[in-house]
């Protein structure tokens, strides 16, 4: 029956023994079109409520909905990111009534989505993610309650935004394949990097461009089967996703083994207390009662331009990351600097002869990411080539990096206008030696007491930066120090 | 009954306002005469706008002093059904729920008829959200047929219809969704049209059925309903299903004759197969236009469209689902009236309960049953499937045959209240539905009297975009109804 794995999961190290989390994830991307899915009225975020309005969007009587192409066309840059097969869709009515949604139903793809069968491969779990499908659909208003509580069953009234209604959306569904909460935060990060690099998205999740629900169940380690799911809501950073897929992981285990079930719900994750609480419980069951919208007619995109949107394609993160690799960057530090988004620049310095692992040090480490990208490449070449040479310390680098950016200057400038000098290797050994005998207690159990050595160890170097007011390359010194020790 | 005093064509007022024999002020007082004479008793109208059409009508004749051309409707008094946005101008589909409202757009139909010259009258009554054959359904209360005030005008579009019937406008729109303008037109004498579906646009053609509902014009002739089909017929890139294409004219057709043509009278719609209910008078009308037909050349005999005897079940389970959807967006939120609550459910409950009538809130609880989870495939998904057979029953009869024939109602006008149970009222619809399943486009016309000297109506069906062919045959039925 149950075939435990060699290895423990994630979530196994998370779970109480025996036991594993399944996790399936939908997140909405909201598209950067100019305008609304279906509607002329203007798509931005932060105007003042009611602005960016239009009679197609707020569902006036009459109206009907025309659908906006460049949505479509993010939406299957984004499908074929995600490895997904792009085909003829249908939008298609998801009837309920609510407040913040204008027509009472929303326009969604329910049976013949845009995108299906996708995959992401996770660069550091290395594992693959399915998609199950990537639909096109529009977003609903926001509604205010106001009232004692905020919460809509005490409120003295609402007032309702509709300047997100209409705004185009991907939802993107997996398949229950992630197995724990780094899976599913490095998951979201790979996708916010794929949508942010197609163009289809800000990918901003702290202006809901990208918001993610969670469905979240446990199972026996090993087990394939798939027990009740609850649908957790309104995780709203990478850090909530995590702490809210634990959370409710743990809360089904408990539930399991005091004999008891979870219940198939929807759930809203409380960041302040840390714990999911349960929605508020709807009176009629979800039957949304899907049709076909008869004011659309089906999309059906051609096999060349499908091959036209492909051969447009910006590189996607797995294949910049490969170029970094290829260019001798590490996958660790390939990873963050694509995350940062500072890659292209990366391999140009590389390209100009910068080595790899100090540039790469450089791009992860020491870099900000805003005003990096008017950095000259053959400038911070340059600098990494001065640093090699031991013209620079890495503290000097790292300064000198900084005011490449702040000013522009060439990094000789700014380390001659500071009196960066290469301090040779004797000069910083005379004054190590000056050290060392003006501390006699010191070195003498630096050299015969292992354990010390550590403590000690920091005790040298930072009487050498005393002495040489920071201009010591610290590494060289730790070199020398364990040079006279062992001679 | 008396045979009405002949009213002023539309093409004859447009072509003697264009020519200055006749100002649009002049045309409209004798049309506002007319309905200060007699809509006090007929109601034709929720709102007559007399301001606004004198002002309308002055800026024609300005036009025209200036030398410029208003367009091809030049003066031409005009009534909308009130389910057709008007900037400014309440737009209520005689529904208490939209009591009020005053749309911020025009619908496109309402822009191309001002762009052709027409002068806006006002707006016509109603079945409540064009759910109805006879206007009794309006909030507003019945209109009557201006050719006996006993009976009704039929529907939807009852109130256009008794417009153009009592001539308070030389031309009127409805919307027909599943026989809303033929019928009345049959009931009221006047010529109907529905068009190929895509061919007018629907933007800002308040939603009934939204694969159903298309808007068409009523006339007196013949000549005047294709000058009128002509001015709101056209691709719209606000409406995803209007037809790219570019359409035929009519009007140059008008006279071309039937001769060769072959016309296939439809079998199931004749009265004695398992559709029950129809008038011996009408069919002997039918049977009458089918044989000036043949004698104007025209090659007639009958076809059998099988499928169509289910169009009636399939329509009652189409329409009402798309309309449960359309009509949830009057929930009290944004527009229209509002009944509060306690909580927003309470508050779009109280509202709907108010503000919808009984026939309203029968077809969105039948509609809403119809599309739920675990009904879908009995009863939409398999409509969706008789819709097809009677596509391709259609497509099959038009490989033999150019048009087809049917009577456009089983019957004339009625009594009100003669048809109070639901199911008896709906039969009326019969011979009208399959074209808006299919799509196709289909024309009343009147010919010869039935019951109590009441006028019958003649249905006239072509294929998609057959809308010359059904005008070529109506021509020739409006001259042999003599």
């Amino acid at each position: 029956m149950t075939n435990k794995s060699a290895t423990k999961t994630e979530s196994q190290e998370l779970l109480p023994e025996g036991w594993e989390m399944v996790i399936g994830l939908e997140i909405h991307v909201e598209l950067a079109t100019a305008t609304k899915l279906f509607s002329p009225a203007q798509n931005s975020f932060g105007s003042e409520p009611n602005q960016n309005v239009h009679p197609v969007c707020l569902g006036l009587p009459g109206t009907l909905p025309v659908v906006n192409e460049k949505a479509i066309e993010f939406a299957a840059r984004i499908g074929l990111a995600l490895n997904c097969t792009v085909q003829k869709c249908v939008f298609a009515r998801k009837n309920y009534f609510y407040p913040d949604m204008p027509k009472d139903y929303q326009i969604s793809q329910f049976d013949e989505p845009l995108n299906i069968d996708g995959w992401v491969d996770l660069p550091v779990a290395g594992t693959r993610i399915r998609v199950e499908r990537a639909h096109v659909e529009e977003d609903t208003g926001k509604t205010t309650h106001v009232g004692d509580s905020g919460r809509i069953h005490d409120a003295g009234y609402s007032l309702v935004d509709y300047n997100r209604a209409g705004v185009p959306l991907v939802e993107i569904v997996t398949h229950p394949d992630i197995r724990g909460p780094e899976e599913a935060k490095e998951y979201v990060d790979e996708v916010r990097a794929m949508v942010v690099a197609v163009g289809a998205s800000d990918g901003k999740m702290e202006e809901g461009s990208l918001r993610v629900d969670a469905n979240v169940s446990v199972r026996p380690a090993g087990s394939d089967e798939l027990r009740t799911r609850c649908e957790i809501k309104n995780v709203n950073s990478l850090r909530s996703i995590g702490r809210a897929i634990t959370y409710e992981a743990k809360r089904h285990v408990n539930l399991y083994e005091s004999g008891k079930e979870p219940i198939q719900e929807t759930r809203h994750w409380d960041e302040e207390a840390g714990r999911t609480r349960d929605g508020r419980k709807k009176e009629d069951s979800d039957d949304y009662r899907y049709f076909a919208d008869p004011d659309l007619v089906a999309i059906d995109p051609t096999p060349e331009w499908i091959a036209q949107i492909a051969a447009s394609q910006p590189a996607l993160p797995a294949q910049r990351r490969e170029a970094l690799v290829s260019a001798g960057a590490d996958s660790e530090g390939a990873a963050l600097v694509v995350q940062r988004d500072l890659d292209s620049l990366v391999l140009a310095v590389i390209e100009a002869g910068g080595e790899a692992k100090r540039v790469l040090n450089h791009a992860t480490n020491n870099l900000a990411i805003e005003g990096a990208e008017a950095l000259s490449p053959s400038n911070f070449a340059d600098l990494v080539k001065m640093e090699a040479d031991g013209a620079l310390t890495s503290t000097q680098a790292k300064q000198v990096l900084a005011e490449m950016v702040s000013d522009g200057s060439t990094p000789a400038d700014i380390a001659a206008k500071h009196g960066f000098e290469a301090m040779d290797t004797g000069e910083l050994e005379a004054t190590l030696d000056e050290i060392i005998s003006s501390s006699p207690q010191e070195w003498e159990r630096f050299v015969n007491e292992p354990e010390a050595r550590g403590k000690l160890q920091g005790f040298f170097v930072g009487q050498v930066m005393k002495a040489t007011r920071g201009q010591a390359d610290g590494k060289l010194v730790n070199q020398l120090l364990a040079k006279k020790a062992n001679s | 009954m008396s045979k009405p005093a002949p009213k002023p064509t539309a093409t004859d007022i447009a072509a003697q306002v264009r020519s200055g024999e006749r100002t649009a002020v002049e045309v409209l007082e004798e049309h506002l005469a007319v309905v200060a004479d007699r809509e006090s008793e007929i109601h034709a109208f929720n709102v007559v706008i007399a301001d606004e059409a004198r002002e309308r009508a002055s800026a024609i004749d300005a036009q025209i002093a200036s030398g410029e051309d208003p367009g091809p409707l030049a003066g031409v008094p005009v009534a909308l059904k009130d389910n057709m946005c008007t900037t400014g101008i309440p737009t209520t589909c005689s529904s208490k729920i939209l009591d009020g409202w005053k749309p911020p757009y025009n619908g496109t139909a309402v822009d191309k008829l001002y762009e052709a010259g027409a002068v806006v009258v006002g707006k016509t009554n109603l079945d409540e959200f064009a759910m109805g054959s006879s206007t009794e359904n309006s909030a507003f209360g019945p209109t009557l047929n201006p050719l006996d005030t006993s009976c009704v005008p039929g529907g939807s579009s009852g109130g256009s219809a008794a417009a153009v019937a009592a001539g308070f406008a030389a031309l009127s729109f409805g919307s027909d969704t599943g026989g809303s303008i033929r019928q009345p037109a049959a009931l009221t004498g006047t010529v109907g049209l529905k068009p190929s579906y895509g061919t007018v646009s629907r933007y800002g053609l308040i939603a009934f059925a939204s694969s159903l509902d298309q808007i068409g014009p009523f006339a007196n002739t013949v000549a005047d309903a294709a000058a009128g089909f002509e001015a709101v017929a056209g691709h719209d890139p606000r409406d995803s299903t209007s037809i790219p294409e570019q359409l035929r004219p009519v009007t140059p057709h008008l006279s071309d004759g039937v001769d060769g043509m072959r016309i296939g009278v439809i079998t199931e719609l004749m009265g004695d197969g398992e559709l029950k209910g129809f008038e011996p008078e009408v069919i002997a009308q039918t049977r009458a236009a089918a044989d000036a037909l043949a004698a104007a050349g025209a090659k007639v005999s009958e076809v059998s469209v099988p499928s169509v005897v289910y169009g009636l079940t399939a329509y009652y389970l189409i329409a009402p689902s798309e309309a449960s959807s359309n009509l949830a967006r009057y929930d009290g939120v944004r527009y229209g009236n509002r009944v509060t609550g306690v909580n927003t459910a309470a508050m779009n409950t109280a509202t709907r309960t108010a503000g919808f009538g009984a026939e309203v809130k029968r077809r969105i609880m039948l509609g809403t049953y119809a599309l739920s989870a675990g009904y879908y495939d009995a009863f939409y998904g398999k409509a969706q499937r008789v819709r097809t057979l009677i596509i391709d029953d259609f497509a099959r009869a038009y490989e033999d045959f150019d048009v087809l024939l049917s009577p456009t109602s089983p019957c004339v006008a009625f009594p009100f209240g003669a048809k109070s149970d639901p199911m008896t009222m709906y039969l009326n619809d019969t011979c009208t539905i399959p074209s808006n399943l299919s799509g196709q486009p289909a024309i009343s016309v009147p010919f010869g009297t039935g019951d109590r000297g009441l006028p019958v109506g003649v249905q006239i069906l072509a294929p998609m975009l057959g809308e010359v062919e059904l005008f070529k045959v109506a021509a020739v039925l409006e001259g042999a109804n003599q």
